[in-house]
């Protein structure tokens, strides 16, 4: 890694761990190492901690229940994101044997995706709903693919391409109209925009820590009183016996402090990080021909902004960012190593010329408004560069 | 984040030759957008009928760009006889070298210059490089099977994945792979390259006796923790030529999708293992 100034906008791909959160968790990594489950004072009185981090984490998503210790019991550590997700699915499909399909949307992450490709491999029925070109899922088509053989819908909360919020209540009455579990990658949503589990019809929901200021390699599945569970990690008795392994502790109560953090700001971050986004679309709009702003402008994430740039490819826009210390994402096919767009802006059906030169900005609370600025001067002779390259620009297009 | 050596990001960040050549003796046209990549070429000859001016546009990656301003590098002050030899090694030698899955644009390269010239002597050229002959094998990329094997043959290529790093065949849904293959081992029929499955018929030359014993291997290694995952279990019954008769106990038995989970789990990990000729039989 080199020293240069780095102006990080990729925030839906991981987030700086924040300086409370170190702080908290850092006590855990040194004095602090007792295991949770033993007998002793000092193991004992870290299992109080983790109780501590799953009350914030409850508080966080108004999970409201408690057991007669007083414990936010809906709320399960596992390792990631992805492994919450692989545990919902699993779940449902083990507690409801009698049921063999899994309906998600095609804008899931690969965490859902290609758990539903393995599902059918084993045998089970994976049908994915598409969207609009904004990124709207297709409702009617949810409820045609609705049936009493279904065990699980699984749709995300908010798309981490294109920050599309999307209607989970509403998804979650349609799947329990046919006894099917509703569960919701909130992965990207998390810490971002309220969220009200206690008014709600969520059974299960997924959380990763690094999307909100903690570490990498600590997630969250909540799972609504009541409903059925089988661990998808099977082991010792950690976690009321619904997740095998001893719970990573430090990382445990970074994400309780995450939590707290992101709980105090909501509101106010909510409204900053739109001012960002707006400053930086509205920007670019007014600088830059020939863009287009992907997504759902009704709902969606305030930190997310997903803009296409016609007529050229995105790598290359992302290595001359660089060279400015300017860090981004991108939907091309380039960058991922795989050869075609993403599978969200396809799903999306937006036309190659834009898909290629698609770039993903995602702010976090430590951005500025001078760093917006500083993109917002550097970015448009970067494009002016690469489409004066490109055989498809035409001069004429600037008008 | 893709690691280029210095020499392929000063192509990349400083190109040489960008643009179009007013008048241009041979204009090459190949790729489109559709996949990502797009050189046009145009080249102007001086009087001696060497190549005294070429300039490129590229849509695509900082790869694709640093191949193109190479290849222009490359080709300048050469003859069309000397041009036409030039091959995507040769662009790849000039930047040192490329990641292996970005080879593909140094192809591109290679067939916009052949292309340019083909132009130039008035040779018909297909819209997207791509030869006029042959069958389409990967219907994503339009890409077909005399492609392939020149491909292969110029940069020794044995494996289907080899060929998606040098012309994207097989990249996106990969449902053309088996068939790339098929075209590659019948290339490579003088010399195959190592392969990992045994092939039908050396599965075919074995005794009855260690026919078993593979089935049987295949069964124990790689089928049987699948089904135990599900609760359900399996057993060799008999095996009769290349149909594999097996008894699914345990959950899988009773289970409604057990012809799929027969079809797709047991049939489909004999193949891969053993042979790509075995049926499957339940009783
Ligand atoms: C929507 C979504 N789901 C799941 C994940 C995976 O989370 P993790 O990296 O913690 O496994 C991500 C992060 O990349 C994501 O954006
Ligand atoms: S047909 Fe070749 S990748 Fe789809
Ligand atoms: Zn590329
Ligand atoms: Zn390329």
């Amino acid at each position: 890694m080199s020293d240069k100034p780095v102006i990080y906008v990729d925030n839906n791909a991981t987030t700086c761990v924040a300086p409370e959160v170190l702080e908290a968790m850092l006590p855990y990594l040194t004095r602090c190492y007792g295991n949770p489950g033993s007998i002793h004072t000092f193991g004992g009185s870290v299992a109080k901690d983790v109780e501590n981090a799953r009350l914030k984490i409850a508080e966080l998503l108004n999970a409201d229940h408690r057991n007669p210790d007083g414990e936010a019991t809906e709320i399960i550590f596992t390792s990631c994101g992805t492994e919450s997700d692989n545990a919902a699915i699993w779940s449902a499909l083990l507690t409801n044997p009698e049921r063999k399909k899994v309906i998600a949307s095609k804008v899931e992450h690969p965490a859902i995706l290609n758990l539903g490709r393995e599902l059918e491999r084993r045998g089970y029925i994976f049908e994915t709903i598409p969207v609009d070109g904004n990124g709207r899922i297709d409702m009617q088509a949810l409820e045609e693919a609705l049936d009493d053989n279904t065990a699980i819908v699984s749709v995300m909360y908010a798309n981490n391409e294109i920050g599309n919020i999307y209607p989970v209540e509403e998804i979650a009455k349609l799947a329990h109209k046919h006894g099917a579990l509703f569960h919701t990658d909130a992965v990207q949503a998390v810490g971002k925009v309220p969220i009200d589990l206690a008014n709600s019809e969520i059974d299960m929901l997924s959380c990763s820590g690094h999307k909100l200021h903690a570490p990498k390699g600590i997630g969250v599945l909540y799972v609504r009183r009541g409903i059925r569970f089988r661990p998808f990690i099977v082991g010792g008795h950690q976690e009321k016996a619904r997740r095998g392994g001893t719970e990573n502790v430090a990382s445990v109560v970074a994400l309780g402090k995450a939590a707290e953090l992101a709980k105090n700001g909501m509101a106010e971050e909510v409204k900053y990080l739109s001012m960002l986004r707006d400053r930086l679309e509205n920007g670019l709009l007014e600088r830059i021909p020939r863009i287009k702003i992907n997504g759902d402008k009704s709902s969606r994430l305030p930190n997310t902004s997903s803009v296409s740039f016609e007529f050229i490819e995105g790598e290359a826009i992302l290595l001359l960012m660089n060279q400015f210390g300017i860090c981004a994402s991108s939907g091309s096919a380039c960058t991922t190593g795989s050869l075609e767009p993403s599978h969200v802006l396809r799903a999306m059906g937006i036309p190659y010329t834009s898909a290629h030169g698609t770039i993903r900005f995602s702010f976090s609370r430590y951005n500025t408004v001078e760093e917006v600025d500083f993109i917002l001067e550097k970015l448009p002779p970067i494009i002016a560069t690469l489409r004066k390259l490109s055989p498809y620009w035409k001069e004429e297009y600037a008008q | 984040m893709w690691n280029y050596n210095e020499k392929v990001m000063d192509h990349f960040l400083n190109p040489r030759n960008v643009g179009e050549v007013e008048n241009p003796d041979g204009v090459g046209d190949v790729g489109n957008i559709t996949c990502g990549d797009a050189l046009k070429l145009t080249f102007k000859l001086d009087e001696n009928g060497r190549i005294a001016d070429v300039k490129f546009k590229t849509f695509g990656c900082a790869s694709a760009i640093a191949s193109s301003s190479a290849l222009t590098e490359l080709v300048k002050g050469m003859t069309l006889e000397e041009a036409s030899k030039v091959t995507n090694q040769d662009i790849v030698a000039l930047l040192g070298e490329l990641p292996e899955a970005k080879m593909h644009c140094s192809v591109m390269g290679m067939e916009a210059l052949q292309a340019a010239i083909a132009n130039y002597r008035g040779e018909e050229v297909a819209d997207n490089g791509d030869d006029h002959e042959g069958a389409i094998i990967c219907k994503c990329f339009g890409v077909t099977d005399t492609k392939i094997r020149n491909v292969a043959k110029q940069n020794n290529l044995h494996k289907a994945s080899e060929i998606t790093n040098f012309c994207k065949a097989g990249g996106a849904c990969g449902s053309c792979l088996d068939e790339i293959q098929r075209v590659l081992d019948e290339l490579w029929n003088n010399a195959p390259a190592e392969k990992a499955a045994p092939k039908l018929d050396d599965f075919n030359k074995l005794t009855t006796v260690q026919k078993v014993f593979r089935v049987q291997e295949v069964i124990d290694k790689e089928i049987r923790p699948l089904l135990e995952h599900d609760g359900g279990s399996i057993e060799l019954v008999d095996l009769n030529g290349s149909n594999v008769i097996v008894r699914l106990t345990g959950r899988c038995s009773s289970c409604p999708s057990a012809g799929v989970t027969l079809k797709y789990t047991v049939q489909d990990k004999l193949r891969e293992f053993v042979s790509s000729d075995l049926t499957v039989e339940s009783i």
